[in-house]
């Protein structure tokens, strides 16, 4: 669905002849929230262990720095005009008319990002202070934090592409190094190599489709891309949706899409915090970012693009929800839950709903973030991960339970939460757009996400207790982040109803809306309320089967968890559809026969011809000394190679203490050579 | 300063090989005096050579500047002819600042048979070979420079290297590996460079045609560049070749390169890894490319193909390693793979990503063997399968072990990324007439080649660095970093950031000059 008033809003934006503020110093400046994480984690690593949290104050400082300067620039953006600045340094010109350029970028999209980053940020980074006491290598810890959230930020405060594949790997690399926290057990360092390697794999796409875009236009600004989109440029066109698919392989990578999402399960050996960071704010969500910074490409030249990018969204959404209902690992039930709602952001993007994506990508940030600490806290409290540990616990923990269940209305989208609203939108895109049957699966799979959270918020907090000792809730510095988190978990929708517009704050769409890279998605003006409905009524289905099959009544009637065992489809579920099978089957190819193989035509036939050579040589040069010159023309017999055993004898020699000697002579030749040179001749 | 214009750059190249002269007056057991003295020598080298950066003119960087060019061997027209431009000086500055992070570094790591008086030596001697290669502007001049750097590491290797006995199929009895290792590597270079040599010979005899006196100059080698074409070309062409592909080295001349690493000491791997396999890589930039820019077209393809067999093969080889200094050699294999598939493009991004390349590999592979060494110093051994638990056993040199292989894995804002990235974008639109098709296959075979580099470096880590130490050290101290490897590796640190951060640093000298060579050698392809 092309917008006719896309390329208008292009050309005008490179003419000057869009009205926007600059935000000013507030944006001159903005690039102080990409550095300063960055320099924290400089000065924790270096300084850290002297401080007195051991550099949790810094990292934490530093968010709430970034966390006032968001909100300045989201209050400035809320207004008529809107915020739009841009500022690009050349870090090197390159030939062939190409400029590398880092920078930072202050528009709704990125203030949007910024201010979620650190809102989140700052809420994770204070809880993980407090879960992480008595842990080891904390220091580094909040290091590594501030890197993941650095990372992120120059990711998406980038102009242009190069920048933002710097970001990008250093979000993998910072994922790394926190999923691999506990990196005495080979199972945690293999869980944070297979995200980093995953990631990699998929960044070969968004490299390549990088290069491309650089070559054919001259030039890595976003800007530029969008404006030859617009002008759907000669250049651009050959290619346009080679290099979208291109980057869409890359997002697939960071933002879980089957069949990249193999990664995101096992991210949960990391510490809890880490997962609430990974999921809401700071990793999985750059790649729904990336297709929605080059979205005009996917809108008005990469068209052909999009079914394929809707196929594996919308297998995302559902299939990967499905996984969430077989799973004991309450971390793992909230991963997958993650994949699937992913799946949601890029189904919608790609459908052509820019604000539905971006607006799920907003809210469920809070409640996904928030389920995870509450996940986190309730692990603190059982010293176990997997529920059927769990149980009961709702009286043990009061906070926990209370703000666990606002997180888990709001993702399954029950009225009037925040994810109800972006859910809806997000159906309603579907709809608007005309993928009726993806906006069915989509519903169906709203009633998966309520059913399985359903089944989550039953094991862990109603029922006996079934774990070891006693359970006791969290300390205030854990439960103060949930509560936290909770609010805008709760009202977060309420920015973005479609037909309302609240005075001063506007809604999400014009926070959006009004300049560089935007829109020409369709917004809804009014609800529909026959669509709404029927997701609703999924989510409470959801909910009410997910009661009924794991509630404390059910979990009386049976010991067993789970409740239906279908055959077939149950071993399916547990083993990941296989899909780990086949990736480590590939990863096991490359390292063993191929490698292998590789080493021994290195070690045996390349080298074998040099050192049959080298024993040829030898077998002549004796033949020809025994059989041709007993005395020795020295000159032949040296030849090409005497031997290992000449040399040898020459070495052994050389090394019993007279080396200097030897070096002496070698100078003394070479003087004489450069002497004889220059004067005798 | 007119004085400082024409002697800065003789004396970066011979003060070190005066510099070894004097050192083997100072008697033998006067070990500190020797050390403080190389240390005065290769200082004072770096110290110019920082000058002759600080003074060099970055407008007019396609210029050979602080040039001298004096009359040498009437008799052949050889010319004592050096300068530097945008394209080696990066070269030429990281290559006196290794040589006093060595110094520095072998202050308190010496392996057997010791003896540093002899060591430094060589090491003095190796540098002069180094520098005079980078400067060079005359055949004879560069030849003599570029067979200089054979002799002191053929002796390293030799005599200090690793003792272990091994055997070589094909010969009856085991020799030890330095042995070995040290004779591989001469006579495979020697090889190399008597062909080189003929290729040399054949420009000098032929630039004397139609009239004009045969020269050994470079640039004037490259105004007569129309006298060299045809089978004649391809023939020299192919002749260089051989000398500079041995040196890089490129599938399939590599296989002195693991040998020569694993056997080293560590200092001696270090030069090798930095500087030394620069001077291939650098000759065909410096000689081939601008002297025979049409035979370099035909030959572009041939070359891309053996620097995507050698990024894929290195980095498979790779995995299938158990010894941590020979993962560490394989890896040059595919990392100088880019730096040639950079080149074989002939473009200005490609020639551009060549050099940042080796430089971000000099830094970076660098560091690594500094690395291996100092952990086999420690352990006494470099299986992977003993190692493991590093990260425990030693933060310090845990952690730059992980920040350096991250760097090596082409981690973006590290020194690494730069060169594998401008590499592939090069490859994306090769030089017009070169085909299009045949490069961006190369492009994506070399991307896929950095995903198999960051499997063996992320596998390595894992069998080094983390997990629980065995139980074979268990209970034993180990020093963690001293004073001596942190002084030696900082600058390398501070350098693959700032490099990575701020690539202008390197492409900065190095964009205008490699414009204006692929400006002036490809001018009919490009169209003025």
């Amino acid at each position: 669905m092309v917008n006719a008033g896309l390329t208008t809003i292009y050309l005008a934006a490179e003419e000057g002849a869009i009205h926007a503020g600059t935000g000013g110093i507030w944006s001159e400046w903005a690039g102080l929230m990409l550095i300063g994480p960055m320099l924290a984690f400089l000065v924790i690593v270096m300084f850290g262990k002297r401080m007195r949290y051991q550099g949790a104050e810094v990292a934490i400082g530093v968010m709430a720095f970034n966390l006032i300067w968001s909100t300045v620039l989201l209050v400035l953006n809320m207004g008529d005009e809107g915020v739009l600045y841009e500022r690009s340094i050349e870090i090197a010109r390159v030939g062939g008319g190409l400029v590398f350029e880092l920078g930072w970028m202050v528009d709704g999209l990125s203030i949007m990002m910024y201010w979620v980053v650190a809102a989140v940020g700052l809420a994770v980074f204070v809880y993980a202070h407090g879960y992480m006491k008595g842990e080891i290598r904390v220091t580094f810890f909040f290091a590594a934090l501030s890197l993941f959230a650095g990372s992120m930020l120059v990711l998406v405060g980038s102009p242009n592409l190069v920048q933002l594949i710097i970001g990008w790997e250093g979000v993998g690399l910072a994922s790394y190094l926190l999923i691999g926290h506990y990196w005495e057990d080979k199972e945690n360092s293999s869980a944070a190599m297979k995200a980093f390697y995953t990631n990699k794999v998929a960044d070969v796409g968004l490299i390549i489709g990088v290069i491309i875009i650089g070559v054919v236009l001259g030039s890595f600004h976003y800007w530029d891309l969008a404006a030859a989109a617009a002008e759907h440029s000669d250049l651009l066109g050959p290619v346009a949706v080679t290099a979208a698919i291109l980057l869409f392989i890359g997002a697939m990578g960071k933002s879980a899409q089957f069949p990249f999402h193999i990664w995101l399960p096992d991210a949960m050996a990391g510490p809890t915090p880490v997962s609430a960071l990974m999921h809401a704010a700071t990793m999985v969500t750059a790649g729904i970012y990336l297709m929605a910074r080059t979205f005009p490409l996917y809108q008005e030249l990469a068209t052909a693009a999009r079914p394929w990018m809707i196929a594996a969204g919308t297998i995302t959404l559902f299939g990967m929800g499905l996984l969430a209902l077989v799973v004991d690992d309450i971390k793992r039930v909230l991963a997958y839950s993650t994949v699937s709602q992913l799946g949601y952001m890029m189904t919608a993007v790609a459908a052509g709903g820019y604000t539905a994506g971006l607006f799920h990508l907003f809210t469920h940030a809070f409640f996904k973030a928030l389920l995870f600490l509450g996940a986190g806290s309730v692990i603190h409290a059982v010293h176990s991960n997997n529920m059927s540990d769990m149980g009961g616990l709702r009286h043990h923990m009061p906070h926990t339970y209370r703000t666990f269940v606002i997180g888990s209305l709001a993702l399954a989208g029950i009225f009037p939460l925040s994810g109800f609203w972006s859910k809806d939108e997000i159906l309603a895109t579907l709809g608007y757009e005309g993928y009726n049957l993806v906006m069915w699966i989509a519903v169906a799979g709203a009633f998966v996400t309520a059913f399985y959270m359903a089944r989550a918020v039953s094991l862990t907090f109603f029922g006996e207790y079934r774990g070891h000792g006693h359970p006791h809730e969290s300390p205030r510095i854990m439960t103060a982040p949930l509560w936290a988190l909770a609010v805008p978990a709760v009202i977060a929708g309420l920015v973005n109803i479609p037909g309302l517009k609240l005075p001063l704050i506007g809604s999400f769409t014009s926070w959006l809306s009004v300049r560089s890279v935007s829109m020409g998605d369709h917004h809804a003006e009014s609800i529909d309320l026959g669509l709404a409905a029927a997701g609703l009524a999924a989510a409470v289905a959801g909910l009410w089967l997910g009661w009924v099959a794991f509630g404390p009544k059910a979990a009386k009637r049976r010991a067993e968890r789970d409740w239906v065992e279908v055959p077939g489809l149950y071993p399916l579920l547990r083993q990941k559809y296989y899909l780990d099978h086949v990736a480590l089957g590939m990863v096991w190819t490359i390292r063993s026969p191929l490698a292998r193989a590789v080493n021994w035509v290195n070690d045996y036939v390349i080298d074998g011809v040099v050192n049959m050579v080298g024993a040829l040589c030898q077998g002549l040069a004796s033949l020809v000394y025994r059989g041709v010159d007993q005395r020795g023309i020295d000159g032949v017999v040296h030849g090409v190679s005497y031997g290992a055993s000449g040399m040898g004898g020459l070495l052994r020699r050389i090394q019993s203490g007279r080396v200097q000697q030897y070096a002496g002579l070698l100078v003394a030749g070479l003087l004489l050579l450069v002497v004889l040179v220059l004067f005798v001749l | 300063m007119e004085l400082f214009e024409i002697w800065a750059l003789s004396l970066i190249v011979f003060l070190p090989l005066a510099g070894a002269l004097v050192a083997l007056a100072i008697p033998k057991e006067r070990e500190e005096a020797v050390k403080l003295w190389a240390l005065g020598v290769s200082g004072v080298t770096l110290i110019l050579a920082v000058i002759v950066a600080a003074r060099f003119d970055f407008g007019a960087a396609g210029r050979f500047q602080f040039e001298v060019d004096l009359p040498w061997i009437g008799a052949i027209g050889a010319n004592y002819h050096i300068g530097v431009d945008g394209i080696s000086l990066p070269l030429l500055v990281l290559s006196a600042l290794v040589v006093v992070l060595c110094v520095i570094y072998s202050w308190k790591h010496w392996d057997e048979p010791h003896n540093p008086r002899g060591f430094l030596v060589l090491m003095l001697i190796l540098a002069t070979g180094m520098n005079g290669t980078f400067v060079a502007l005359d055949l004879v001049l560069f030849f003599i420079f570029f067979e200089l750097v054979l002799l002191p590491m053929y002796f390293m290797i030799g005599i200090w290297g690793d003792r272990t006995m091994r055997k070589i199929p094909g010969f009856k009895k085991e020799v030890e590996t330095r042995l070995y290792a040290a004779i591989k590597f001469f006579i495979f270079t020697l090889f190399g460079s008597a062909f080189m040599l003929l290729g040399f010979l054949a420009l000098y005899f032929k630039s004397g045609s139609g009239g004009l006196d045969p020269t050994f100059d470079i640039p004037e080698l490259i105004g007569r560049g129309f006298l060299f074409e045809g089978t004649f070309a391809w023939l020299v062409f192919g002749a260089m070749f051989l000398g500079f592909a041995v040196k890089v080295p490129m599938w399939p001349f590599h296989t002195w390169l693991p040998d020569a690493h694993t056997a080293a000491p560590t200092v001696g791997s270090v030069l090798l890894a930095a500087i030394l396999l620069k001077l291939g890589s650098y000759a065909f930039i410096r000689i081939s490319i601008p002297i025979l820019p049409e035979t370099a077209r035909e030959w572009a393809p041939f070359i891309a193909v053996l620097s995507v067999i050698g990024i894929i093969y290195g980095s498979l080889a790779c995995l299938a390693q158990t010894d941590v200094k020979r993962l560490i050699a394989f890896s040059s294999v595919g990392h100088m793979g880019f730096v040639m598939l950079g080149i074989a493009t002939l473009t200005e991004v490609g020639i551009n990503a060549a050099i940042i390349g080796m430089v971000a590999h000099g830094l970076i592979t660098g560091l690594l063997f500094f690395l291996a060494g100092s952990m086999h110093h420690r352990y006494h051994t470099r299986e992977m399968s003993r190692l493991g638990g590093n990260l425990k056993l030693m933060p310090v040199l845990g952690g730059i072990l992980g920040f350096t292989a991250m760097a090596s894995l082409g981690l973006p804002g590290l020194a690494g990324f730069w060169g594998e990235f401008m590499a592939l974008l090069g490859s994306y639109q090769p030089l017009p007439g070169l085909s299009t098709d045949f490069f961006r296959t190369a492009m994506v075979i070399g991307a896929i080649g950095t995903v198999l580099t960051a499997g063996y470096m992320l596998w390595m880590l894992q069998k080094v660095n983390l997990g629980e130490p065995s139980s074979e050290w268990a209970g034993k101290k180990f020093h963690d970093v001293d004073r001596y490897e942190m002084i030696a590796w900082v600058p390398l640190i501070v350098l693959i950031v700032a490099v990575g951060v701020y690539p202008k640093l390197v492409l900065g000298v190095t964009t205008d000059a490699v414009v204006g060579l692929v400006e002036t050698a490809f001018s009919s392809v490009l169209g003025g």
